[in-house]
């Protein structure tokens, strides 16, 4: 297997939300993005963020079927570290580094910007989530995020049926649509 | 119920749970109805977006989980290594502040240290003046010739035992203790090769320096010459505790070959430029004072006066008494018996002078 079946491999795993991908891909580049952000006022917190959300990026973008790497995994990280890191850095106005601007990046606008957008849409569903109140929280995050079945969360939270457990969930999913669009559309 | 329904036709629609029929059916039914087509076109990308949050928080615990794995291999740099990783940082962070600080406060110090102490150097030197008469001028001491041949003649027999030298400063000193012991300004002795004191009635002995100490600027003398007889019954006490402001002061000193007496009040608890072991005190002295006992009204020796403020009037600084007790302390010798009784107490000051004169010298030397 060549570097580049590799990567693409890996790339399936993280698409997956396989912990062996994840793990590997960890191993081979976490040091390499602690060590240059460390050496660009950061601590190693700051480290596991930004590698992290790197990966987010790399999920993303793994699930797309169209997507092939253009280059080296690890100078594809590397780039989008270096720019979410540069971004931070200007956010908390911290003392502005000297960056090797052309040092093996590649460019990565584009990720960058609809990765923001993610985090952004993240953040609503996150917060409108939080606003919506028991029980409604709890059952759509088991039916939607746990991918719990309805007559499970039937029981679960002491409906009599499956259908009524539907029609709860149905009516605080409006409830979050209604929050989630309202800040939605600020944001717009 | 309508929107239940319809809702949960969108959903079946896109988990593609529903069957070929209801899909044809479900599809005409946005096709005509422009509200319903809305309804879902929306509903669709909030489901996308819910599915999405829904996604990358499953993926961010699996990123904690292998990242807390790792930190638990210590692949991942745990605690032990943020502790210098900080320091790497803060030195990143500020080394070119750090630098740029260094350097001023470099400079900063090393000027202000060498303007100040220029500075000060030389105003000490002209602001603070040390009490001793280096001026004794030729007509005194023409006088005191005179004086002397006169007493030659006189009486040729006892001159013999005066010793006879030229002196070239004046001051004042005061007995600590009968045996010979004579308290003096450090400055007054400094440098000096002979040193003679001389008591109210004109008995001159040698003396030479026993303890002296510039940072205080305090010195014992001790009578060598043989001829000294014991004295008893100082009258003053030397207390150890500090005088109070305004406590009413006066002095006895040898400006002149007469004794002097002069009288003030204590201004300040410390002396020049904040010096605690010194007070401020306001009397009019002259050069010859220094080394010249400072009482107050009961007869305590609360100081020693050394020096004056040049360009201000009556500023005058004196060495607190308790300095003499850390002086015998340092000292180490037990011989020296400080005076424990005070007999000046209540008496008026004409009384106390008379009582007091026979104990305060002149100090000279060359």
């Amino acid at each position: 297997m060549n570097i580049y079946e590799k990567e693409q491999a890996l790339l399936a795993g993280l698409a997956a939300n396989e912990t062996n991908a994840i793990e590997t891909i960890y191993r081979e580049n976490f040091t390499t993005i602690q060590a240059f952000i460390v050496k660009n006022n950061g601590y190693p917190e700051d480290a596991r963020d930004i590698f992290q959300e790197a990966m987010i990026v790399l999920f993303e973008k793994a699930k797309l079927k169209s997507f092939v790497l253009s280059c080296q995994l690890k100078t594809y990280l590397y780039s989008i570290c270096r720019r979410l890191w540069l971004k931070k850095l200007q956010q908390e106005s911290r003392y502005y580094p000297a960056f090797e601007l052309t040092n093996e990046a590649v460019p990565v606008d584009e990720e960058i910007d609809a990765h923001e957008k993610l985090n952004a849409n993240f953040n609503l569903m996150e917060q409108a989530l939080n606003k919506i109140g028991e029980p409604c929280k709890s059952i759509l995050d088991a039916y939607y995020i746990q991918k719990k079945s309805m007559p499970e969360i039937a029981e679960t939270f002491g409906y009599t049926n499956a259908d009524n457990a539907k029609t709860q969930k149905y009516k605080c999913l409006v409830r979050l649509k209604k929050i989630f669009f309202a800040q939605y559309k600020n944001v717009e | 119920m309508d929107d239940t329904l319809l809702l949960d036709a969108i959903e079946r629609y896109r988990n593609g749970e529903m069957s070929p029929q209801e899909i044809i059916f479900f599809e005409e039914l946005r096709k005509n109805n422009p509200d319903i087509d809305q309804l879902a076109a929306e509903h669709n990308f909030f489901l996308g977006e819910l599915n999405k949050f829904s996604e990358i928080k499953a993926y961010r615990h699996n990123l904690n989980e292998v990242e807390n794995k790792l930190i638990t291999e210590g692949t991942i740099s745990h605690k032990k290594a943020n502790r210098k990783a900080k320091i790497i940082y803060l030195w990143n962070r500020y080394r070119r502040t750090i630098a740029v600080a260094a350097c001023i406060a470099g400079l900063v110090s090393i000027s202000t240290a060498t303007i100040v102490s220029m500075y000060s150097a030389t105003k000490k030197k002209e602001v603070i003046m040390p009490l001793v008469d280096h001026k004794l001028n030729q007509v005194e001491n023409r006088l005191n010739q005179l004086e002397t041949k006169l007493n030659d003649a006189s009486t040729q027999a006892k001159t013999e035992a005066a010793p006879k030298f030229e002196a070239n400063f004046r001051a004042t000193g005061f007995l600590a203790d009968g045996d010979g012991y004579i308290i003096t300004n450090a400055h007054v002795v400094d440098n000096a090769k002979n040193i003679i004191v001389e008591n109210k009635k004109g008995e001159q002995f040698y003396a030479r320096p026993v303890y002296a100490d510039k940072t205080t600027d305090l010195a014992i003398l001790k009578i060598t010459d043989t001829s000294f007889k014991k004295v008893v019954n100082l009258p003053y006490t030397f207390p150890k505790t500090s005088a109070e402001l305004g406590e009413h002061i006066f002095t006895l000193g040898y400006p002149r070959e007469e004794v002097v007496y002069g009288e003030g009040y204590l201004s300040a608890k410390s002396g020049y430029y904040g010096d605690t072991t010194s007070y401020q005190i306001s009397i009019s002295v002259n050069p010859g004072n220094s080394g010249a006992p400072v009482i107050n009204k009961n007869g305590d020796i609360i100081g020693i006066i050394s020096s004056k403020e040049t360009n201000a009037d009556g500023v005058v600084f004196a060495i607190k008494s308790k300095n003499i007790y850390t002086a015998l302390k340092d000292l180490k010798d037990d011989s020296i018996r400080l005076p424990l009784v005070n007999s000046l107490k209540g008496l008026d000051r004409v009384h106390q002078i008379q009582k007091l004169e026979d104990f305060v010298y002149m100090v000279k030397g060359n």
